[in-house]
């Protein structure tokens, strides 16, 4: 079973826009294909693990109830921008979408125009990522807005020219190395 | 027999109008309708409250035309899968010209329960302004109003009991509706506006409560403050629902000791909500009406951890009802089984939605409730795994379950300890609990569970399938053997063409079939639309490639059927095709 391909993961780092619904179309179908009965099939099956919660609307619970789940669970992450001198912290579970995340950290940061770069990448200076729960750094944007507040672990306010030394940067976070020492 | 049938004859209408007055179940008024022309007759005038279970299976019109005495109606939209986002959001299910008639047919409505519809403020509207003695308004799942539609109730309804909204995604204008029940509104009994995401006028909330004497049920939204509640509660100790707004305070300050006593006077408070925002400390506030609870919610409120959960289950003995969020684990669960001895019906929801790995509650939970919860009846269960062994021993402790349903949060999941599907669990659900109405399956499941359904659910009236089964013999066990069969939806299961046509009649016993990412294809679906007119077969489209005309042997990805007898809706939109 070809699992890299189909499991979605995008670990590079990319400037396009949002990918909208395909992510979950995907993941629907590949689940079915998965599920045949049988044992061999189910221990597969079983092992692709966290991706079955992934299938749309499973595990069944109503839209209302999606969208309300995080009341009152306070998501505080950390959010570093390139070249501020410290970090803040952002609870994620008070905003209500992209658009207003990104206007707190217009605010926050005076990051003015980050909230465009979701329409599109190209047009603002700045570009707003996030280490999700596999430790890959991936844009902002293209999953539900529940999904990703669920995943996001930290979040990173990076400069679209720096995207060009994006290589070093993965290699540096990866070795969990200081990361201001690569604007030094 | 004849010369009763006779003696029956002679009873004036009146008297047996009087005798239909002591039936209040629709079924039970359908049924006495069918027995002769002029039963039919006199049922069809005394009838006030009319349940259509979908709103296209007929039209405002014939509604009118049959029960045109009606004071209630009750109307439901959307297929049930809709509540997943399997169902595209402009699917249909308006409730205006439901209203636009009665309207204009001078129907003496007061009372309109609505789910799964599209409810625009133009309805609330024509419903606030058309009907005098308007009194309930019930509105679960729907969407498409705002809070001025709500104004317009608030403001026009001058005998308002009820105002009940569950679970609406409702556009929050910030106006101020609240303040628009007028200072001579005193008849409010119900009011629960949970579902709204915005601020709500504090002041107006707190007079409305202050003089409707009659308040009996009070579900706050998120951004009532706690001490508004305790203002509130002062006003109202008379309260039998409660669904608190945020519980957050300091619980060394004033307002909360207040809070603790204006709880304490609150002597008739029978179902506990809410706890939307809540600090953990406050909550020993609530423990001296946990006594009494016989319903208690608290599946919005992830805010609270395990051993809390734990310390308020404790106090309370009768509960009847408990919807919790799987955060009370196995743990919990044993507690629950030890304390709320009278539970008839417990949901317990998933907390972890992404699959992230947080714990669940598992098979061992289950089996304690059903071993110390002996008149559980009603299940809805998210859990991290299954065994058919956990689901035999449930099956014997409880054998009373109308409604079983069971969600493994991986749909595919085998059995925890034997790897092998959980046929043999579900089996014995179905063979023990003989009263059995409503089933959802879940987890590696092979034709061999739909064979026992259809051997032994035979008051089934609800069956939900996902991922499940080998081939056509599955949902053929299921058509040919469950009787009372109503509604039956599937997804991303292997049933194709020979199971749908296999008896094309079966259709017309039930309300609707929905199929999803199944093996059914355009060819069959026309074959049978063409074979009975009085279904409507919707293929719903939504897809990349809208085709003129699409290969038969194409495979359809969402197909909704349900019978009608108003033939195909004039209101689908261009991705619904009714073949």
């Amino acid at each position: 079973m070809d699992r890299s391909s189909g499991l979605g993961l995008e670990t590079e780092l990319r400037l396009g826009l949002p990918g909208g619904g395909e992510v979950e179309k995907n993941e629907k179908k590949r689940a079915f294909s998965d599920i045949s009965g049988g044992e061999e099939k189910a221990a597969a099956a079983a092992g692709a693990g966290n991706n079955k919660n992934q299938v749309v609307g499973w595990p069944p619970v109503c839209a209302y109830r999606r969208k309300n789940s995080f009341n009152g669970v306070k998501m505080y992450v950390k959010v570093s921008m390139d070249g501020a001198p410290f970090l803040r912290k952002i609870d994620l579970s008070s905003h209500k979408g992209y658009s207003d995340l990104l206007m707190a950290l217009e605010q926050l940061f005076g990051c003015f125009g980050i909230a465009e770069a979701l329409e599109d990448a190209d047009k603002c200076e700045y570009v707003p990522i996030y280490e999700d729960k596999d430790t890959d750094w991936m844009l902002l944007g293209d999953v539900p807005w529940e999904m990703f507040i669920e995943s996001c672990k930290r979040l990173r306010i990076m400069k679209r020219s720096d995207a060009k030394g994006a290589k070093d940067l993965l290699k540096a976070l990866a070795a969990k190395e200081d990361y201001s020492s690569l604007l030094n | 027999m004849c010369l009763f049938q006779s003696v029956m004859n002679y009873f004036p209408e009146e008297v047996l109008e009087h005798v239909f007055d002591f039936l209040t179940s629709h079924r039970d008024r359908n049924a006495v309708s069918l027995v002769c022309k002029s039963w039919y007759s006199v049922e069809r005038f005394s009838r006030e409250k009319v349940f259509i279970g979908n709103c296209y299976a007929v039209d405002p019109e014939r509604l009118i035309a049959r029960f045109p005495r009606v004071r209630s109606l009750t109307l439901k939209g959307k297929p049930h899968f809709a509540d997943f986002n399997l169902v595209p959001h402009d699917w249909g299910g308006y409730v205006y010209p439901w209203i636009e008639a009665m309207a204009k047919n001078g129907i003496n409505l007061e009372e309109l329960r609505l789910k799964r519809m599209v409810v625009s403020d133009e309805s609330l509207e024509l419903l606030a302004k058309s009907f005098p003695n308007f009194k309930s308004l019930v509105l679960v799942s729907c969407d498409g109003f705002s809070t001025d539609g709500l104004a317009a109730i608030a403001s026009n309804c001058r005998f308002l009991r009820e105002l009940d909204l569950q679970e609406n995604e409702v556009d929050d204008r910030k106006g101020q509706w609240l303040s628009c029940f007028p200072d001579t509104c005193t008849s409010l009994v119900s009011l629960n506006f949970a579902c709204l995401k915005g601020e709500a006028s504090v002041a107006a909330l707190e007079r409305l409560v202050a003089r409707c004497r009659n308040l009996r049920s009070l579900r706050l939204n998120h951004a009532v403050p706690l001490d508004t509640l305790q203002k509130i509660l002062v006003q109202a100790p008379q309260l039998n629902d409660l669904g608190t707004g945020t519980f957050v305070h300091d619980p060394d300050s004033d307002a909360y000791c207040k809070l603790k006593n204006a709880i304490k006077k609150c002597k008739s408070i029978r179902s506990l909500s809410g706890f939307l925002d809540v600090n953990t400390r406050c909550l020993p506030a609530v423990y001296p009406i946990c006594t009494n609870l016989t319903s208690l919610n608290l599946s919005y409120a992830p805010g609270i951890y395990s051993s809390e959960l734990i310390k308020l289950i404790c106090h309370c003995k009768k509960l009847e009802r408990l919807w919790i969020l799987d955060t009370i684990g196995d743990k919990g669960l044993d507690v629950v089984a030890s304390t709320c001895k009278e539970l008839q019906e417990l949901r317990v929801f998933p907390s972890d939605l992404y699959g992230v790995g947080n714990a669940a509650v598992t098979e061992e939970g289950l089996v304690a409730v059903s071993a110390g919860c002996p008149k559980l009846n009603s299940l809805l269960y998210f859990c991290q795994q299954m065994t058919n062994a956990a689901l035999i021993t449930v099956a014997k402790n409880c054998p009373n379950f109308i409604r079983f349903r069971l969600c493994t949060l991986d749909p595919t999941i085998p059995d925890a300890v034997t790897n092998q599907p959980l046929d043999e669990g579900f089996g014995a659900i179905v063979q023990s609990c003989k009263g059995l109405k409503r089933l959802s399956v879940s987890g590696l499941l092979t034709d061999q569970v739909f064979l026992y359904i259809g051997m032994y659910a035979e008051q089934l009236e609800m069956l939900s399938i996902a991922f499940a089964g080998d081939s056509d013999k599955g949902m053929l066990y299921v058509l040919n053997g469950c009787k009372k069969l109503k509604k039956l939806e599937i997804r991303d299961s292997p049933f194709g063409n020979v199971a749908l046509l296999a008896d094309v009649g079966k259709y017309e016993t039930m309300r609707s079939l929905w199929m999803s990412s199944c093996e059914v294809t355009f060819g069959a679906c026309k074959t049978l639309a063409e074979k009975m007119p009085r279904l409507n077969v919707e293929i719903i489209n939504e897809g990349e490639q809208i085709e003129a005309s699409p290969d038969d042997r194409h495979r359809v990805e969402k197909m909704y059927l349900y019978r009608t007898l108003v033939g195909p809706r004039r209101d689908a939109p261009d991705f619904v095709w009714t073949l």
